[in-house]
């Protein structure tokens, strides 16, 4: 099951808006893309296809996507850099009760300071979505890269 | 030329007469002293991580490192021994090992395939004996006159070291008693395997080396640990050295914290974020030893660091991917017999360190800040008085850079910078 037509449409506006909103710097409404106690996490495909727990990033709930907000504009300290998300075409599937699973293949470039614009992520966001009322929300969303090296540093969310 | 000592250097290094407490910016971005270090360290007396002994559980199973920038085989026999080697094949040199990690009876070269055994000799040879009666390898050739380069081996609580030098002493004695000790703590049950990734640093790998050693920026420059108070100098804490000071141990014990005033009067930055978790879960911790340290670093000569933050330990290995490049990485584990109450604490525990930690990404980008600033001034000299002049271990401050200068004593030892 792909999904209907109507579905497929929200999903994929939601899914650019989410990355549209991290390149813009909107990222105080970043948490407000999942479910309450939704899950987030970046990891290394090398880990998540070996099974295992720990990748570079991992959220349980809002609250700990919000402390990592508040940490990387309060806390941490690091050269300011942009992204830019290039997103692929969706994959949708459907399940019962207005759940989705669906897969996004992604490129995203970051600008530093010195004008370099390099490829600094690629991967798949592997995504449950779930729509209420026409809204789509993350009940999950795990983001596997493809190296398992990053460079330099991973602040802001992908 | 190959480099072999410091006389091979075209321009001399004077060590400056202040000792330890000057570190010469030139040893950060001189190609010479980096093509030097892979001789007299990398190949030297040192014990170097090759991988953790899970790595490679079962026989035929190999893992690829390197040492330095020479590449590496660390292999489990069909009998369950450990063996290490070069990398390259005795005929060409090519690499024999692609992949980063598998299982195999035998070690092929797809080049020419010559083929070697999980000990590294040479088991076969193409056409050996040439086609039809004509061509092949001369009568007179012996294939164990031509195995894999060899190293050392020694694994020691769940690492798997290796040297290309006879003159290494026993793992125990290499690191000596009080850090054999620590390590037996923190990696001296079984381990499991929880996740690992890495990280590209723009910066020499000594940077890092002392970074990992600087208990005296640890709550300073990461506000994370400041403000929710996983280690603050002002926790009872200490700096222990090994006997040579080469490695060391920086630990603090969080239930002892005494508020020191200086943190707030002197503005510091990181007590200024508000410490109101909206997801305490983060920092759910349970007291894992009886001695009372709930945070560590333990830093063993040259590239490797044990760290036991809360609940969350991990191995860093940085490795030199030239002179101005270090790759680090993050082997997490946990042990064997954790239960999932325990594993769900590590993970979550996770988020601290690594290449988005909340209390280590400032890590990527600081050695760089230092690289950037001091590579157009090879004549310049950092400083390192935090703590004295002395290099002793420190037992209840770690507003000290002691840890750095043991660092610097063994790498001019070991170079032999006078």
């Amino acid at each position: 099951m792909t999904g209907d037509t109507a579905s497929r449409s929200v999903i994929g506006d939601f899914i650019a808006a989410y990355a549209h909103g991290i390149d813009d710097g909107a990222l105080d409404a970043w948490p407000g893309y999942f479910a309450e106690d939704g899950i987030y996490q970046i990891i290394t495909r090398e880990t998540f296809e070996a099974g295992l727990p720990i990748g570079i990033m991992y959220c349980e709930g809002r609250g700990m996507m919000a402390d990592r907000i508040k940490a990387l504009q309060t806390a941490n300290i690091y050269e300011a850099h942009t992204y830019c998300h290039l997103l692929g075409r969706s994959q949708i599937d459907a399940e019962p009760g207005g759940v989705f699973r669906v897969r996004t293949n992604f490129n995203v470039v970051r600008t530093m300071q010195d004008g370099g614009s390099e490829m600094f992520a690629v991967g798949k966001y592997l995504d449950v979505i779930e729509i209420k009322a026409g809204r789509p929300l993350f009940k999950e969303r795990r983001v596997v890269l493809e190296s398992r090296r990053v460079d330099i540093l991973l602040v802001y969310p992908l | 030329m190959m480099l072999s000592s410091v006389d091979d250097l075209h321009e001399p290094l004077q060590w400056p007469a202040a000792g330890v407490t000057r570190i010469p910016y030139r040893l950060y971005s001189d190609p010479e002293i980096y093509a030097l270090e892979q001789q007299r360290i990398f190949r030297g007396p040192v014990w170097n991580f090759l991988c953790l002994e899970i790595d490679i559980p079962n026989g035929g199973d190999y893992k690829t490192t390197t040492v330095g920038e020479i590449p590496i085989i660390a292999t489990r026999d069909e009998d369950g021994g450990v063996h290490a080697m070069v990398n390259r094949c005795a005929h060409k040199g090519a690499l024999v090992c692609l992949k980063e990690k598998g299982n195999a009876k035998l070690l092929n070269c797809i080049y020419h395939s010559w083929s070697y055994d999980l000990r590294g000799r040479l088991k076969g040879v193409a056409f050996r004996n040439g086609l039809k009666g004509k061509g092949g390898l001369p009568d007179d050739f012996d294939a164990s006159q031509h195995s894999l380069e060899p190293l050392r081996v020694e694994v020691f609580c769940g690492l798997v070291l290796g040297t290309f030098s006879d003159a290494t002493p026993s793992a125990e004695n290499y690191f000596g008693k009080p850090m054999s000790e620590f390590m037996r703590r923190n990696l001296g049950k079984p381990l499991k395997p929880l996740g690992m990734h890495s990280q590209m640093i723009h910066n020499n790998w000594k940077l890092y080396a002392e970074n990992v050693r600087d208990s005296y920026h640890a709550t300073l420059l990461h506000t994370f640990y400041t403000t929710f108070k996983i280690n603050r100098l002002d926790m009872d804490g200490g700096i222990v050295l090994a006997e040579d000071k080469w490695h060391s141990i920086s630990y603090a014990k969080r239930a002892t914290l005494d508020e020191a005033p200086e943190y707030k009067q002197q503005n510091i930055h990181s007590v200024q974020y508000d410490d109101s978790l909206a997801g305490p879960q983060l920092l759910n911790a349970w007291p894992e030893f009886e001695d009372g340290i709930t945070h560590s670093i333990q830093a063993l000569f040259p590239t490797l660091a044990i760290q036991f933050t809360l609940n969350s330990l991990c191995v860093r290995f940085f490795v030199p991917r030239g002179v101005d490049k270090t790759e680090l990485f993050w082997f997490y584990v946990g042990y064997e017999d954790d239960d999932e109450a325990q594993t769900a604490m590590r993970v979550m525990q996770g988020n601290l360190t690594g290449a988005s930690g909340l209390v280590s990404l400032e890590d990527g980008c600081i050695n760089e800040f230092v690289q950037r600033g001091t590579r157009g001034s090879p004549d310049g000299m950092g400083l390192a008085e935090m703590g004295g002049r002395e290099v002793e271990s420190s037992d209840h401050s770690r507003a000290t850079e002691t840890s750095i200068r043991g660092f610097w004593t063994g790498y001019r030892k070991i170079m032999e910078f006078a």
